[in-house]
């Protein structure tokens, strides 16, 4: 198991080599850099944005600044965000929390209630619940997130029910511990609802198929053979089995859920990584982009690799140490 | 993604045979749906009661019009339907009221469209209109010629890129797989939204809108065509060795050829379903990165752009209606997803579900 872990986490460096040197090429593919903006300000002298063009090396050749930023960037220092005057390093963080929150919450509700659906609708198959859960859930996977994004919005607006936006009330830092968990969870649940829809549906799907496909298996039939309830062979031969390739879909469930916070993020007015991505992109602040696509690829392929070890746990045939042929 | 055994298709297939009728019913409807938005696009000019610039500044943001059928006996002298005007009471706040009495005759086939108002002095809104007077029934007609054709220019050159590289590295093997499926593990490991905002920055502005459509169609292709490679490259890999092939490979066929003629054929039945899944994500792409303002911009509109106007709380609270370009989006995904659905029983039958 360490040697795994040891050599998927190699692995990874070549890949995210070139992610950042990829990205580093668009940015300064982009036209015009912050410096120009800046330059239309009268209140900046000329001689400042000098200053500031030499403390960012401007002006010097792409592989050189590239180098010098992976150089920091292996200290754990991602640069200066030209827009915020901060450390690239506190911004995300201060934003990262509330991207990872918004993930985990619509990961977790997407598992924990497309599973036990899923395996409903298989088990009625044909049935009327089948029908109706299977048609929401197509209706559910076609819906666009944004779109859901927006009624959900205006659901609130017309309720005053939910609020409809940012992570945590005004009032928050006066409010007692529990009612501050409460306040976070009120302001999630519009944002969660909207990022666990379009996973739910596929996963409901997916899951009911699975079940269908294993229910005609051998060893199904062998278990029923052998007297056991229904209920034993569901939940212990059935269900065992349909779950393991969904542990490997977690983790590339992560990475869609990322990108799929990116933009609910900026539609539902939340300050997450994403939204920081987007004001990042349009002022052209480049550290900043890099930081985060960093960081966003990061979680993506940790993610994947948690997934594999989870994999590893649940199903006993897959033997990590084994050298993986692709 | 990889699908579980055979789900839903191996269970229609080793039941039935063939995909039982309801499954065949919704296909049809879908087909139906998309023959017609893409009917609605080809003819927009025709269609649309305006030009999608077009606007009337007296009328901002002005709430739909529902259309009204005339009573027989009048369609003769007035026609078959009808609007009632609106009047701005606030024009502050953007009230209008309906003026029951009047009536607004609408013209079928006048003027070089479909449906105008009778005088021309007239204007009518089927759908509202946006904060500049403009109506947004014309905007979501002519936007449908951005959106919908976004989807298919961008599943052909993903899958263009795809299928090459999935065939040569299949074909080909050796250290030009190893290499070419390295790349397609850094496009997959990418954050491809993250990194397609990163992407539509570079989009210089004062680009004309053919050129802006361009970049970003490609841009996205650029990004997506992994998936399609990784595939096509393992049915490649097993197609090789298929006895047909190697009996025109034996029979002097040289590599292009042999390729050309019996391999690339060989994936078609994924490529077409893949293609009709992938179109939908394409579509929802554009119209991501145009509301959040950096696709498709003014004067060109899609549907994505249109929705950039619903992107304002105080928008979404007066003005409802500019919501109605994500209807389409959302009627247009879930057409192709079922007739994909349905393509992928028929053709594909043990294909890999890619979510």
């Amino acid at each position: 198991m360490g040697l795994f872990l040891l050599r998927r986490l190699v692995q990874m460096v070549p890949l995210l080599i070139g992610i950042t040197f990829l990205s580093f090429l668009i940015v300064d593919l982009a036209p015009g850099d912050f410096f120009s903006s800046l330059a239309l300000n009268p209140s900046i002298s000329p001689e400042a944005i000098e200053q500031m063009k030499k403390s960012f090396g401007y002006g010097e050749p792409l592989p050189l600044r590239y180098l010098s930023w992976l150089t920091q960037a292996v200290h754990g220092d991602l640069g200066l965000s030209v827009a915020h005057r901060v450390s690239v390093t506190t911004l995300i963080g201060q934003r990262l929390l509330n991207t990872l929150i918004l993930s985990v919450a619509a990961l977790l509700v997407t598992w924990l209630l497309a599973i036990p659906l899923g395996v409903v609708i298989a088990v009625r198959r044909g049935q009327l619940s089948d029908k109706v859960l299977s048609l929401l859930g197509f209706l559910g996977m076609s819906l666009p997130n944004f779109f859901l994004a927006f009624l959900l919005l205006r659901l609130a607006l017309l309720t005053g029910w939910f609020p409809v936006g940012g992570s945590v009330s005004f009032d928050y830092e006066y409010l007692s511990p529990a009612t501050k968990i409460l306040d976070r969870l009120h302001h999630l649940l519009l944002p969660t609802i909207v990022l666990a829809t379009s996973g739910m549906a596929s996963l409901m799907r997916l899951m009911r198929g699975a079940i269908l496909d294993l229910q005609r298996a051998d060893f199904v039939r062998t278990a029923r053979a052998k007297g056991l309830a229904e209920r034993t062979v569901l939940f212990k031969h059935v269900l065992r089995n349909a779950l393991n390739p969904f542990i490997t879909l977690a983790g590339y469930e992560l990475g869609t859920l990322l990108g799929g916070a990116a933009l609910v993020e900026s539609v539902m007015n939340l300050q997450g990584l994403g939204s920081l991505m987007l004001e990042a992109v349009l002022a052209l602040d480049i550290y900043l982009v890099m930081g985060s696509v960093l960081i966003g690829s990061l979680m993506l392929l940790l993610g994947n690799l948690l997934a594999d070890v989870a994999l590893a746990f649940s199903d006993p045939r897959i033997d990590l140490s084994a050298s993986r042929t692709q | 993604m990889i699908e579980p055994g055979g789900g839903i298709e191996g269970e229609l297939l080793s039941t039935t045979g063939a995909p039982p009728a309801r499954w065949r019913w919704r296909a049809g409807i879908s087909g139906a749906v998309l023959l017609f938005l893409y009917t609605v696009a080809a003819l927009a000019p025709w269609i649309a009661p305006y030009e999608p610039g077009r606007q009337f500044r007296r009328s901002p943001n002005a709430p739909p019009m529902p259309l009204h059928v005339a009573a027989p006996q009048a369609w003769a002298s007035q026609g078959l339907l009808y609007v009632h005007p609106q009047r701005m009471v606030d024009s502050l706040r953007r009230r209008y009221e309906v003026d029951r009495d009047v009536r607004v005759p609408l013209a079928l086939f006048a003027r070089g469209h479909l449906l105008v108002t009778a005088d021309a002095s007239e204007h009518f809104f089927l759908l509202g209109s946006d904060a500049l007077g403009r109506d947004l029934f014309s905007r979501l007609v002519y936007g449908a010629r951005v959106s919908l054709s976004f989807g298919v220019v961008g599943v052909v050159i993903s899958l263009g890129i795809g299928t090459l590289v999935g065939v040569v590295a299949g074909y080909v093997g050796g250290r030009t797989d190893d290499l070419l499926m390295r790349l397609c593990e850094i496009m997959m490991a990418l954050p491809s939204f993250y990194f397609l905002l990163a992407l539509a920055a570079v989009i210089p502005p004062g680009l004309s809108s053919a050129q802006t459509f361009v970049l970003i169609v490609v841009l996205m292709s650029f990004i997506r065509w992994a998936g399609f490679a990784r595939v096509i490259r393992g049915m490649v890999t097993s197609i090789r060795e298929l006895e047909y092939v190697q009996a025109a490979r034996a029979l002097g066929a040289g590599r292009a050829r042999t390729i050309a003629r019996h391999v690339v054929p060989a994936t078609l039945g994924y490529t077409i379903v893949a293609a009709t899944l992938a179109i939908p994500g394409f579509i929802l792409g554009e119209s991501a990165l145009s509301l959040l303002g950096l696709g498709i911009q003014e004067p060109s509109t899609s549907w994505g752009s249109l929705l950039k106007d619903a992107n304002n709380l105080t928008n979404l609270d007066k003005y409802p209606w500019i919501l109605a370009p994500g209807v389409c989006i959302a009627i247009t995904t879930m057409a192709f997803n079922f007739l994909g659905d349905q393509l992928r029983d028929r053709l594909d039958p043990r294909a890999e579900t890619r979510s």
